[in-house]
């Protein structure tokens, strides 16, 4: 079942993006920024975690996931050390998409020749 | 556009913008949403079927099998833009193969790549993260706006 959940959700975030896309006529940056800034938003106020319980990667998968990780990163850290841990918790959890971004962009960049 | 801006122009820049409008191509915004959806929830269900297959293979939880799907997602990634497959199904997708997490490392995998012809330092290094860069901002800034207010409330304001 959480396949077909996380087919829907994720299926109906890309919705979301491409309905910014082609009504508002915003750039994908501009796109990808909101989603990033509504992704922390939900995740402070508490909803993000249960559609991830609900969803599975439907909800981790979109890049909405990523202001909710670097929300937790942050939370996780400032629950120990108080408002100094919101900044140096930051990169705790979301680490694993921008590394492996950064590392198979230069490995990609090092194998493969650009194109036209 | 708004009508104050719309105010400001001459009055031929105004009957060129209504020109503009009416001969503006209409996007089939129902059909490019169908294709959003099919492709972005096939691109979501590939990862649960990684993140399934890391539970029940390394030990994962529900909750940290996320990192590491994300990262493999991001390897496939690596290799249909190097092909140049990424680029056709974002054609055909849109938004269904930007908003996943692949769309973020196709936007730095693919400047990583264009950028080879001017050296690994100042062509790799600084224009990678080129159309990456606002995402990785806004998150950070956001969050960290979000994580104070949170912090406040909670420590502080005995939530």
């Amino acid at each position: 079942m959480i396949f077909f959940w996380a087919f829907v959700v994720g299926g109906l975030i890309c919705v979301i993006g491409q309905i910014m896309f082609d009504v508002f006529k915003l750039s994908p940056a501009h796109t990808l920024s909101i989603l990033v800034i509504a992704g922390a938003v939900l995740d402070g106020v508490g909803l993000y975690e249960p559609l991830i319980d609900f969803a599975g990667a439907g909800a981790t998968v979109p890049i909405t996931s990523f202001g909710n990780s670097l929300v937790h990163g942050a939370m996780q850290e400032a629950e120990k050390h108080g408002l100094i841990g919101v900044v140096t918790g930051m990169f705790e959890v979301t680490s694993a998409g921008i590394s492996a971004a950064i590392i198979f962009g230069v490995i990609g960049a090092i194998i493969f020749r650009p194109k036209g | 556009m708004g009508d104050k801006k719309k105010q400001k122009l001459q009055p031929n820049q105004q009957r060129y913008q209504a020109f503009q409008q009416k001969r503006e191509i209409k996007r089939p915004i129902f059909k490019n949403c169908i294709k959003a959806f099919l492709i972005g929830g096939l691109i979501c269900l590939i990862g649960q079927l990684i993140s399934t297959f890391y539970i029940y293979q390394f030990n994962f939880t529900e909750k940290t099998a996320g990192n590491p799907t994300v990262a493999t997602l991001i390897f496939i990634t690596m290799l249909l833009t190097g092909f140049g497959i990424y680029d056709r199904i974002a054609q055909f997708a849109g938004a269904g193969s930007a908003v996943p997490v692949t769309g973020f490392g196709n936007a730095v995998i693919s400047s990583a790549i264009e950028y080879r012809s001017e050296g690994f330092i100042l062509g790799v290094g600084s224009n990678m993260l080129k159309l990456a860069g606002p995402v990785i901002v806004y998150g950070v800034f956001s969050a960290f706006i979000v994580a104070i207010i949170k912090t406040i409330l909670t420590q502080w304001g005995g939530f």
